[in-house]
């Protein structure tokens, strides 16, 4: 009873949201709806019991991506009337692209319903660890797709910061590490000398 | 918690959960508020004799009233908004802010057998509540439609992000040492002891979570997101009144939360440091109470923390923005992924605590 009360005011939430995200005018509040969205899905992640992908969802995507996407958008002064001076020319191809995708989507769930219906979820004992039996799975039985995601970003890190690292000549650029190891006796010189005397 | 005998009859298994629930809830908010007022006196007096002063002591005697006239002070000021701000985010941003500090005490273990929600991923929530928090910063930046309070929030975004990293890093040591997500869990596993807790065998974490601890609630030395000789105020530079007593208070909570979190990682939470058997000299003696474990221990070592915290403020000049991202990118990071390996290296040769 209170979980289904739980979901339906979340997964409702979370349509609302996602309606904003692409209605609200101002690109910072249509990234702000989508924290709202992550945030109300990672909840609907916890009423299934799977708290480790909620918690990871919240800390990856809420915590760290939409900060530096909030980051750009802030930063980037985005001409919103531009955007949107070839609405009226690309609706038509978007509308057909959105109906295609609805059409499948309805496929998928109506056509193809011969699959049994979802049953109640019972909820797991109180020991139960959902990251321990996440853990268990991903480092035996999946280990090898596990490492090479892992290969494919690490390869996309080294991508990124080589297509930034670029060396314009004349730009003055500070040595920190070699301000850092700065000692005392390289910048001060203390001169031991006799009082000068007027004569 | 016990209820009187006609209460528990009267009110179904729910509400008494939902009750229970709420006064522990209520309890630790206020105990958390009052210690961030006391903190701020604290926080002056501390300062103030580092620097050769008195430091507040015209309110009440010793001054200990003064935090409660500046909460006066701050109450019966006028809250600005400004013309050309956003208002709805102007003013949620404050709460954002103040939210998750206070949210995430929901899994700390106070003393043995209380937590209000023993939670099994414990720490991943508090990671994940902690890193909420910059949305306070960068919604009152942006919400304000000022330059400084904008520069200050896009300081702060850069910032945190490049320490929660190390941050994170941090806690899989801490996960990996203690086998568990539970907070309560890994302060047991510290049992025994200063030789047994965290600090020790992952001493470069400790002073990496610790430091980012530092840098995430935007202290000095790491408070270029206020920066006032630079950017004014920075990111609340427009807040005044309550507004700006709620980010004042968010900050401190912050102050606490980290504090308290160090202790409890790494510092053996609510054990006592005398319970190692090479202090069992103590059984049976006067001072046979230092042996017992409980909330004072961990207010003693979290006060040891908050101390830190002003001493920092006291000693360090303001990082330059270029030498935090460094400090952040280039040192903490790579720090805490070598001593991962190393702490692998020990678990699988069964040298440290955890494998007695």
């Amino acid at each position: 009873m209170v979980p289904s009360v739980l979901f339906a005011i979340f997964a409702g939430v979370l349509v609302l949201s996602a309606l904003g995200v692409i209605i609200a005018r101002n690109p910072v509040h249509s990234a702000l709806l989508l924290i709202l969205c992550f945030f109300t899905s990672a909840v609907l992640w916890l009423l299934l019991e799977a708290e480790f992908l909620a918690l990871v969802l919240v800390l990856v995507y809420v915590g760290a991506v939409m900060v530096l996407f909030l980051f750009v958008i802030m930063m980037l002064d985005v001409n919103v009337t531009r955007m949107r001076e070839g609405f009226t020319r690309y609706a038509p191809l978007g509308a057909i692209v959105s109906g295609i995708i609805i059409l499948q989507l309805a496929g998928a769930i109506w056509l193809r319903s011969g699959l049994p219906a979802a049953e109640p979820l019972t909820p797991r004992e109180a020991g139960h660890s959902n990251t321990r039996e996440l853990g268990a799975v991903l480092y035996t039985e999946h280990v090898y797709a596990f490492e090479l995601a892992a290969f494919i970003l690490l390869l996309a890190i080294i991508a990124a910061i080589m297509l930034t690292l670029r060396q314009r000549p004349g730009l003055k650029v500070q040595d920190v590490s070699a301000q850092v190891k700065v000692q005392r006796k390289d910048r001060v010189r203390l001169v031991k000398m006799d009082a000068e005397k007027d004569s | 918690m016990n209820w009187p005998a006609g209460l528990e009859q009267a009110l179904p298994e729910w509400a008494l959960t939902t009750l229970t629930s709420l006064v522990q809830i209520g309890v630790v908010c206020l105990v958390l508020i009052l210690s961030v007022a006391f903190l701020t006196y604290f926080e002056r007096k501390v300062i103030g004799f580092m620097q050769n002063r008195m430091g507040p002591n015209r309110v009440g005697p010793r001054g200990l009233l003064q935090p409660f006239a500046d909460v006066i002070k701050l109450l019966m000021k006028e809250v600005i908004v400004p013309s050309s701000a956003n208002r709805f985010l102007f003013v949620i941003a404050p709460v954002l802010s103040i939210a998750p500090a206070l949210a995430a005490w929901a899994v700390m273990p106070l003393f043995p057998g209380f937590v209000i929600a023993d939670i099994d991923a414990a720490l991943l929530y508090v990671l994940a509540l902690t890193s909420m928090g910059v949305y306070g910063v960068i919604l009152a930046g942006w919400a304000s439609n000022s330059k400084y309070a904008l520069l200050g929030a896009m300081r702060s975004a850069a910032q945190i992000i490049a320490y929660e990293i190390a941050m994170g890093f941090a806690l899989v040591g801490v996960l990996m040492a203690g086998g568990s997500l539970n907070l309560g869990a890994i302060v047991e596993a510290q049992a025994g002891g200063p030789l047994s807790w965290f600090w020790l065998p992952l001493f470069p974490l400790f002073i990496v979570y610790f430091v980012s601890g530092v840098a995430e609630t935007n202290r000095a030395p790491f408070d270029v997101a206020e920066g006032e000789s630079e950017i004014v105020a920075g990111f609340h530079v427009e807040y005044s009144g309550v507004a700006f007593a709620v980010f004042f208070l968010a900050e401190y909570a912050n102050m606490i939360l980290i504090a308290a979190l160090t202790a409890v990682l790494f510092l053996g939470g609510w054990t006592s440091p005398f319970a190692g058997s090479m202090f069992s000299f103590l059984d049976g003696s006067v001072l046979e109470f230092l042996r017992a474990s409980g909330l004072h221990w961990l207010a003693l070592k979290t006060a040891f923390f908050l101390f830190c915290f002003l001493w920092f403020r006291a000693t360090f000049p303001r990082y330059r923005y270029d030498q935090i991202m460094r400090l952040g990118w280039k040192v903490f990071i790579p720090v805490t992924i070598v001593w991962i390996f190393v702490e692998g290296v020990m678990v699988v040769l069964g040298v440290g605590p955890w494998s007695s």
